[in-house]
């Protein structure tokens, strides 16, 4: 069977929707969060150089390094502000994330 | 790219260098004047911005730059000015409540100047790659200023459901982004447009759509991608709060009007029916979520997420009349809320104790009528009330929306409108009618200044209309 840009698709699309239920799904901890966070970026990364490569087009694949070196700030960004909060809040589970209703 | 087209682009964009290279200086002399240094880098960011606003007034052409990358047109101008208004304006207002609001770090005022940057690059951006850049550039700098108060654990609790749902926006809006590369081949806006004309539209380019719209309603806050907007109001320092309600807005609405009317402009039937969708809900959840709020920041949150709703009754029209509206809608939209949050700052004790319950304002008439008069047009105009300033936005969008034949929207807007006027109704009536349970301080000059002036052009709106409309009608221009 040769692998066609339908695989790869579905492959992005299953680590995409598995990061929107992460993020949605997980009452533990913050942490998990990030990381489907990270998960859906990369999905994105699949589709982006899958398209590259099946269009012979190399924009797919500049545009999947800007990704990277944003869903890097991203990251530094998101662990420093979690780490204020759990100096404030002395925890860092999703449950405890409610001085606000909302 | 040759060296002339390359000063031709840095020449097209130097409000945006002037932007960048100064928010790096700032940051030299905060780092080496130490904490000590935050008023003079906020009076410097002011300088900045104005700087940057006046040369975009009268030194940038229009035209494409960077390879098509970025597009500076009259419809980009307009918009990047109502921006950097709207900064400068939160900018100036936060410089007297920085030390009471725990946000007197000289980081604040370079975040902002960030921010700005990334949404002026949004409102240029004529390229997915860009889009996504710029409006990257300006999330992250807002999520550090919704935990500016890092001691605070409202205010770090804020930044951090900022954060998680903002990631989570900017990873819809890229999957979308990666389909549409996908279906078209392209990620310039005139490539796209192109190929869906060429082509037509497939299933997966209408889920690239989907999810792009999905990733830019959470940015302007509009229902179903709401969730974040009241935590984060409330949660922020109030100076962040006032500036998170201008002029991310703004730029984030300029963002998507060019999105939907340059790329996907082959598919108008497609996104109208989102946009209308989206509109309708945001409309109708601004009207009755707000109702129950005790926090006035809260009330401003879900008031701000009907607004919202009201500007995209414009866009779904997708005609020149409705762009033309939402422009000068988010323009009464941004002084709007800039004066009602000057009134907020101003909702300070004695003491020094910010208070931020609407039950606060009660007999505000009898301690300070001016500012209870000011709040009062405000409200008032939010509701939409002739004849001031809030009132005529509203028209022409639904004169638009009548235009374009879309009259459940419209009607369904007007009777929103009706059931928010109840909770600013209520606002006015706790300020005259009730008595009074303790006296604010004096309010300090800048704060009176800003909503004197936002006062006075909500009710001179009448006389001073013409021009603005006609701005905003040759920047709506730019996309017919």
């Amino acid at each position: 069977m040769e692998i066609g840009i339908s695989h790869y698709l579905t492959v992005s699309a299953i680590l995409f929707t598995l990061g929107v239920f992460g993020i949605f799904l997980n009452r533990k901890n913050v942490i998990i969060i990030l990381m489907s966070v990270e998960l859906i970026l990369l999905a994105v990364n699949i589709n982006m150089v899958a398209f590259s490569s099946f269009l012979n087009d190399i924009t797919g694949q500049v545009f999947a390094l800007f990704i990277l070196t944003v869903a890097a700030a991203e990251a530094a960004i998101g662990l420093a502000i979690l780490v204020v909060f759990y100096r404030n809040r002395g925890s860092i589970a999703v449950e405890d994330v409610n001085m606000m209703k909302g | 790219m040759t060296a002339e087209t390359f000063l031709a682009s840095l020449h097209l964009s130097t409000p945006e260098m002037i932007l960048a290279v100064g928010a790096m200086v700032l940051l030299m002399i905060g780092v080496f004047l130490g904490e000590k240094s935050s008023g003079l880098v906020t009076g410097l960011a002011v300088g900045l911005l104005a700087v940057s606003g006046a040369w975009l007034i009268w030194q940038t052409g229009d035209g494409q730059a960077y390879n098509g990358a970025f597009l500076s047109d009259p419809f980009a101008k307009f918009m990047k000015v109502l921006t950097l208004v709207g900064s400068m304006v939160a900018l100036i207002m936060s410089a007297g409540e920085a030390r009471s609001t725990g946000i007197d770090r000289f980081e604040f005022p370079v975040l902002i100047v960030l921010a700005t940057l990334g949404m002026m690059l949004m409102i240029s951006a004529n390229d997915l790659i860009s889009v996504y850049l710029a409006l990257e550039l300006q999330s992250l700098a807002l999520y550090v200023v919704a935990a500016m108060n890092r001691d605070n654990l409202r205010s770090t609790e804020a930044g951090l459901k900022y954060f998680v749902l903002g990631a989570l926006s900017s990873g819809m809006l890229l999957y979308g982004m990666s389909l549409v590369y996908g279906f078209t081949g392209h990620t310039s806006f005139e490539g796209i447009a192109a190929a869906l004309s060429a082509e037509g539209r497939s299933l997966g380019l209408i889920f690239g759509l989907v999810f792009i719209l999905a990733g830019v309603a959470f940015k302007i806050s509009a229902v179903p991608f709401h969730m974040w907007t009241p935590d984060v109001y409330e949660g922020a320092p109030t100076p962040v709060t006032a500036f998170f309600a201008a002029a991310p807005k703004v730029a984030a609405m300029a963002m998507l009007i060019r999105l939907v009317i340059s790329p996907f402009e082959p598919i108008v039937a497609d996104w109208q029916q989102i946009i209308v969708f989206i509109s309708i809900a945001s409309m109708l959840l601004g009207a009755f979520a707000a109702i129950g709020q005790k926090n006035i920041k809260r009330l401003m949150a879900y008031s701000s997420i009907g607004h919202m709703g009201y500007a995209l009754v414009g866009l779904a029209s997708g005609s020149m009349a409705g762009v033309r509206g939402v422009l000068i809608y988010m323009l009464v939209y941004m002084v709007m809320t800039l004066g009602t949050f000057a009134c907020i700052m101003a909702m300070k004790r004695k003491d020094g104790n910010h208070v931020e319950e609407i039950d606060d304002l009660a007999g505000l008439s009898q301690t300070n009528p001016f500012m209870a008069t000011v709040l009062t047009v405000m409200m008032f105009s939010l509701a939409g009330i002739p004849p001031l300033a809030g009132f005529f936005a509203k028209y022409f969008v639904f004169m638009a929306a009548i235009e374009a034949h879309l009259f459940a929207l419209a009607i369904i807007g007007v009777l929103a409108s009706v059931v928010g006027a109840y909770y600013y109704l209520r606002v006015i009536k706790l300020m005259w009618f009730d008595d009074a349970k303790g006296e604010f301080a004096r309010p300090s000059g800048v704060l009176r200044l800003v909503y004197g002036l936002s006062g006075l052009f909500v009710l001179a709106y009448v006389l001073i209309g013409g021009p603005i409309g006609t701005a905003a009608e040759v920047a709506a221009r730019t996309f017919f």
